[in-house]
């Protein structure tokens, strides 16, 4: 009798654990599904609105006065340029040598760890804080707001990504390589140079690329400090238009016409930045690196 | 001199070595230039932190002595119609208890979306997942976080909002109307609500990564071991991973949380920005960095744009303090774990 129960009691928990397994898996796919939809409507619905609003005015045509028809973004494709080109020039070279710090002189000590998790720390706070940070320290300085003050915000974005990717890459070249360099009595910093650096320069790259994939769709920073224009601009020291910040004043309007030149804006920006990713993806997954090694 | 012949070519050498002797001399002083250089860069990753402090700190001055922490708490009352009033910069009454309360409740309402299909996602991508579907899903999953919060804003505003009026919120109301929380007296679908979907749209990616890293972490030992003993999948993944990973797993779900804390695009184009604290979450509201991003620019005097700022500075201390938490946590975790890079 006890028996008996014991073993239908058994049959029972099998079937609760099979059942339980079952479900657990179930809700993982599920879970997986549904992470998946929003992307694939996203990018259903921006090729859809915006390749039929894509055209050659877009590229070529300064934006219309509201209300108006027609008109493009060409003033705001040259500003981004000229904004995210400010931001490589002080993002990338700082970013670099930091990074290079990193991995051939600190690494291990306490300056390089309390470095590395600051820069970990400063790529969580948020970039409207930047913003205002920026805002504080140049357009409040200077009475106006400037295309200056919107890559200087940029390019502070982008130093901790690029340092930390940069050491990453470096950490991956091999001790021999260096000491091969040394051995030739190469000083140590052309060693670094043109030795270590070149070796990982693919990796160090693709992090560059990525730091820019991500200020370039930035909108929050720029909003009290490029400001935006609607005339053509590529002056420093004057308000400047940019594509992220274009789409978001697009988007809150009320007009339709305006609503698609958001969506074909938007659709130029996304094709830009996925083409940034995929490249450092194909490259990172060729492991460039490894020949090395 | 020291007996040795004194011809052209012994001289040659010694000049040869003289000069490479001469060139290390300058390039010690190179090296130390090289090296203080690298230093400095290094160092202006802390020199920015000390630059935003003091800025948000010198130009909050104002708003700071004038309210004091009564800013984060202060209610006013209206005189015509008796109704709480919070932010009125024409008066210049400022209180950032709206923006506060709206920040809080966007970010957690994410989350309670979020962390289940992160999670779901990483165990599905870990354990799961036929290997041919692992770097696909990866990529995709990769690109979810690649896209800018002005596009997620978009697409939010002409296709979620629509969707979630049209569709999800009637039916909220009518399931869930009683407790309160889901009163729609004025459907324009902008709200916390829609802030909250977009948010955890926006943060799985960087909480799913993290898990999956953190998963990657437990010694597969561990996993084996656990199914010998006669577990399920589930069970193995539940007791043998889990289980493992969960201080690393919170690490993730905090710094979802920074994320969300000071997400604005996506957040000032759906959550209504109107500055009241409702308790229903149809209702419109405000965030911190959603009253930054549509104020900031056109302040209407110095104490408006200082206690704009000091909204900033507030957020930037909270994701300071939440994003040291969540990588202190996820670094305990991984620290052991052979590194990822080789």
């Amino acid at each position: 009798m006890g028996r008996s129960k014991l073993r239908t009691g058994n049959k029972w928990r099998a079937r609760i654990r099979t059942g339980t397994d079952g479900l657990a898996t179930g809700l993982a796919v599920l879970s997986t599904v549904l992470v998946v939809a929003p992307l694939v409507a996203i990018f259903v619905y921006l090729i859809y609105k915006g390749a039929s609003s894509l055209s050659w005015a877009f590229f070529t045509q300064l934006p219309k006065p509201e209300g108006e028809l027609g008109g493009g973004m060409a003033n705001a494709i040259l500003g981004s340029a000229v904004l995210l080109g400010l931001a490589s020039l002080i993002g990338v070279p700082v970013g670099i040598s930091g990074g290079i710090f990193l991995a051939e002189f600190g690494r291990g000590t306490k300056l390089a760890n309390a470095i590395r998790f600051t820069a970990d720390v400063l790529n969580g706070v948020p970039s409207i804080v930047m913003g205002i940070a920026v805002y504080a320290l140049i357009v409040y300085r200077q009475k106006h707001f400037s295309a200056l003050s919107g890559g200087v915000a940029l390019g502070i974005m982008m130093i901790p990504t690029v340092t930390r990717t940069t050491e990453e890459m470096l950490l991956m070249v091999p001790h021999a390589v260096r000491e091969a360099a040394l051995a030739l009595g190469v000083p140590n910093w052309r060693s670094v140079l043109s030795i270590t650096v070149k070796t990982a320069s693919p990796g160090i790259i693709t992090g560059c690329m990525l730091a820019f994939a991500r200020v370039a769709g930035e909108t929050a920073p720029l909003i009290f400090t490029a400001l935006g224009n609607s005339n053509w601009s590529a002056n420093l020291n004057e308000p400047i238009a940019a594509l992220p910040l274009q789409i978001y004043t697009y988007a809150i309007s009320p007009y339709d016409d305006l609503h698609r030149l958001a969506w074909a804006g938007a659709l130029v920006l996304i094709v830009l930045i996925v083409a940034a990713v995929s490249l450092v993806r194909f490259v990172a997954s060729r492991g460039v690196l490894k020949g090395a090694s | 001199m020291n007996g040795q012949p004194a011809s052209g070519a012994g001289a040659a050498e010694v000049s040869a070595i003289r000069g490479f002797l001469l060139a290390r001399g300058n390039s010690a002083i190179a090296d130390r230039g090289f090296h203080v250089l690298m230093v400095l860069c290094a160092l202006s990753i802390f020199a920015i932190v000390v630059m935003i402090a003091t800025e948000l700190m010198v130009r909050s001055h104002l708003a700071w002595s004038q309210f004091g922490f009564r800013f984060f708490f202060s209610v006013f009352v209206d005189p015509d119609n008796n109704k709480p009033m919070y932010w009125d910069p024409v008066n210049g009454h400022f209180s950032a208890l709206p923006f506060v309360y709206g920040t809080l409740v966007s970010s957690f309402l994410a989350l309670l979306i979020a962390v289940p299909l992160a999670i779901g996602l990483a165990v599905f991508l870990t354990e799961m997942c036929p290997l041919m579907l692992r770097t696909p899903l990866a990529f995709i999953t990769e690109l979810l976080a690649a896209i800018p919060s002005v596009i997620y804003g978009l697409w939010a505003l002409f296709v979620l909002v629509p969707l979630l009026r049209e569709h999800v919120n009637p039916w909220l109301v009518k399931l869930l109307g009683w407790t309160g929380f889901f009163n729609d007296d004025t459907p324009t679908g902008l709200g916390f609500f829609s802030a909250g979907v977009i948010l955890a749209i926006m943060i799985l990616p960087i909480i799913s990564s993290l898990t999956r890293e953190v998963m990657n972490a437990v010694p597969g030992s561990q996993r084996e071991a656990v199914l010998a003993l006669g577990a399920t999948r589930w069970e193995m993944i539940r007791m043998g991973v889990l289980r493992n990973a969960r201080i690393g797993i919170v690490g993730a779900i905090i710094l979802g949380l920074g994320r969300a804390l000071g997400e604005t695009m996506a957040v000032t184009m759906v959550i209504g920005n109107t500055p009241q604290i409702q308790r229903s979450l149809l209702a419109s509201g405000s965030s911190m960095a959603s009253v930054i991003a549509n104020e900031y620019a056109e302040a209407s005097g110095d104490l408006h744009l200082s206690a704009l700022t000091e909204i900033g500075l507030a957020l930037f201390i909270v994701t300071i303090v939440v994003n040291a938490l969540a990588r202190l946590l996820v670094w305990a975790v991984t620290r052991g774990a052979p590194a990822q890079v080789h």
